[in-house]
């Protein structure tokens, strides 16, 4: 792939950074990547970013947890070898199903909030050795950084950066990955 | 300052004007003879399929050693003498429970909506104990809604005792000497389920809630004038209080006004499970009334955020509601002791669709219904779960109290729905006027603006 130029602005207080990301919006420039120390409040809303549907895939992976829960005792505990423990009515599913409710519960808590953390991983491309994206290592300590893709209009960009108060700018070459 | 729409009014008088006319039909056709009941139950034997032969078995009901009685000849002797004496017992225990009939409609009733006030008391103090910053511009629905608190716990109180003195004891056999006299457990009990004791206790239970009420109600109107906090640190200082309070008494008014309708059964945390079914109710009934104050247009300041936080209350709570009461109901299933299990074999077996149906209303479709966050805040959505849930704790209330007044012979008729009627006529009434006494926002309170500005 050949090398892209971006422009990087950073800036040092998190409200500074919200209006120039409002300003840079209203100003139709695509906004690649936003580097923050800590979450900013309402800044996907001020970059536009779609919410986050993985509540959805956590409520999922709970019906999953709660379907493996009932399957399994079913199985075990009513199918294949419904011995009288104590005197619990082991002859269906329904007749013993509060003793079964502990597991019910705690697999579909167990289903819905490992899958969930894994998809996060997984989407948001996290894993041990994995190489650190970080264009600025000041962005982790106090600092924020807008990433702007250019396309010749470097001069431009450069002055409507300035002028939102950005204390440095700089045109960088990007390996496109 | 909200003014009193004529139409809700005229809505709230006939309410209590029907209710009225249901409970006192209740009453008037609970009055059966000997012969009447007898009369009934050959009829029902015939049609209805051995039901008479079911209910003298049954365990619930008043006089359980008389049913035990009546168990105990059906098995035993078949002889004339002792069949006449088991058949005469077991149609005056249905007399007694059709006469227990719109006693224990009313108390369902009237219980129901005095826990809605009460939770909602509860509610606000821990708002104000907390320094919540959301739900101050609902602090004056909250203190609307516990304006009912006196009036609907004196009803309580007074119902319990009347049926005890006027009445047959229609409610609490404990208050019954004759059946205290052949009750070994009930007199081993006799030292706490007395009538004075009982009476004592209710009115100390009541004179603490609404002397909180009332001084936290004058120290939030008097800290919208005031020149300093020192009205918000006062209440500050009682709400903390009052809630050390709340628990002890709350508790023991479980034991004293429902868990004592079954004097030999008993459970250690149903203080909290009544706990979380007033909560709940207490604060879905905050969302409702603010909704329509709001689209009525007299809250401008609350916006779907604050509907939101109660929506999720709502929802916390009901799922809290479902832990207690799994929690009662599996531990006694599971050991499975005669003493305790008894309270929800004859709940099995003769409510099983109020029984289970309340766990429907009060648990799954909340569950589902409110977990979304945006459905949260969409106020139809809110209204139609909380009218659900509202139905759901008052058949929780329901289940707790018919089962040991009337056993098998429950319906939901013209006395229970025309005590409904009575009781919501009179709640609206107190409640809207109430909130017509003082400005919808607080002013003066510190945290005021926060909540003004509250978005999530």
């Amino acid at each position: 792939m050949e090398a892209s130029k971006v422009i990087h602005a950073i800036y040092t207080d998190d409200d500074v950074l919200m209006s120039a990301v409002k300003k840079v919006k209203s100003e139709k420039h695509h906004i690649e990547e936003i580097y923050t120390p800590f979450p900013v409040h309402g800044l996907d809303k001020a970059m536009g970013l779609e919410p986050t549907r993985i509540a959805i895939t956590a409520f999922m992976y709970g019906l999953v947890g709660l379907t493996v829960a009932i399957v399994m005792m079913n199985f075990i505990m009513i199918k294949d070898w419904p011995q009288n423990i104590g005197g619990k009515p082991s002859f269906s599913y329904i007749e013993n199903m509060p003793a079964f409710v502990p597991i019910m519960f705690e697999l579909t808590v167990f289903f819905a909030a490992h899958l969930m953390v894994i998809t996060f991983y997984l989407r948001s491309r996290m894993w041990p050795f994995k190489k650190a994206e970080n264009p600025d290592p000041r962005t982790t300590d106090d600092h924020f950084l807008m990433e702007i893709a250019v396309h010749g209009n470097e001069n431009e960009l450069q002055s409507l950066l300035a002028e939102t108060g950005a204390v440095e700018i700089n045109i960088v070459d990007k390996e496109a990955h | 300052m909200y003014t009193f729409s004529n139409k809700l009014k005229t809505f709230s008088i006939i309410l209590v004007v029907l209710g009225i006319l249901g409970v006192g039909y209740g009453f008037m056709t609970s009055h059966k003879s000997f012969e009447e009941v007898e009369t009934l139950l050959e009829h029902e034997e015939h049609h209805g399929g051995g039901h008479g032969e079911e209910a003298s078995h049954a365990t619930s009901g008043h006089d359980t050693h008389a049913v035990a009685d009546t168990h105990g000849n059906n098995h035993g002797n078949n002889d004339a003498h002792g069949g006449e004496d088991a058949h005469k017992k077991h149609v005056e225990h249905v007399m007694h429970q059709i006469a227990n009939r719109p006693w224990a409609a009313l108390y369902v009733a009237a219980f129901f909506f005095m826990m809605i006030a009460l939770g909602c008391l509860a509610f606000y103090a821990i708002q104000i104990a907390s320094q919540a910053g959301w739900s101050p511009v609902l602090f004056r629905v909250m203190e609307g809604i516990t304006a009912y608190l006196l009036p609907g716990a004196v009803i309580v109180l007074l119902i319990a005792i009347a049926s005890g003195t006027i009445g047959h004891y229609n409610l609490f056999i404990w208050m019954d000497p004759d059946v205290v006299a052949h009750d070994k457990l009930i007199q081993g009990k006799s030292g706490w389920l007395n009538l004075t004791g009982f009476a004592i206790r209710g009115v100390i239970f009541i004179a603490g809630w609404v002397a909180y009420r009332h001084f936290s109600r004058k120290f939030s109107i008097a800290q919208d004038t005031a020149e300093d906090k020192s009205y918000f640190k006062k209440s500050f200082r009682i709400s903390a209080a009052f809630l050390v309070f709340f628990i002890y008494t709350e508790s023991m008014m479980s034991w004293d006004w429902i868990m004592s309708v079954d004097p030999h059964w008993f459970s250690t945390l149903f203080g909290w499970y009544v706990f979380a079914s007033m909560f709940v109710s207490g604060i879905t009934v905050i969302a409702l009334i603010s909704i329509y104050l709001k689209s009525r247009g007299y809250l401008e300041f609350v916006n779907e955020n604050h509907l939101h936080d109660v929506a999720k209350f709502m929802f916390a709570m009901s799922i809290f509601w479902t832990y207690l009461w799994f929690s009662q109901f599996m531990l006694i299933w599971y050991s499975n002791i005669p003493e305790e299990v008894t309270y929800f074999i004859s709940r099995f077996n003769d409510y099983k669709l109020p029984f289970l149906g309340m766990v429907v209303l009060n648990f799954v479709f909340p569950i589902l219904m409110l977990m979304n966050a945006d459905y949260k805040r969409i106020p139809w959505f809110v209204v139609m779960t909380g009218l659900v849930i509202l139905f759901g704790h008052y058949i929780d209330i329901f289940n707790m109290i018919m089962p040991a007044t009337v056993g098998d012979r429950w319906f939901i008729g013209i006395p229970e729905i025309g005590s409904i009627l009575l009781f919501a006529g009179l709640f609206i009434f107190v409640v809207f006027t109430a909130l017509t006494k003082a400005p919808l926002l607080v002013k003066g309170y510190p945290f005021r603006k926060e909540s003004e500005d509250f978005h999530y």
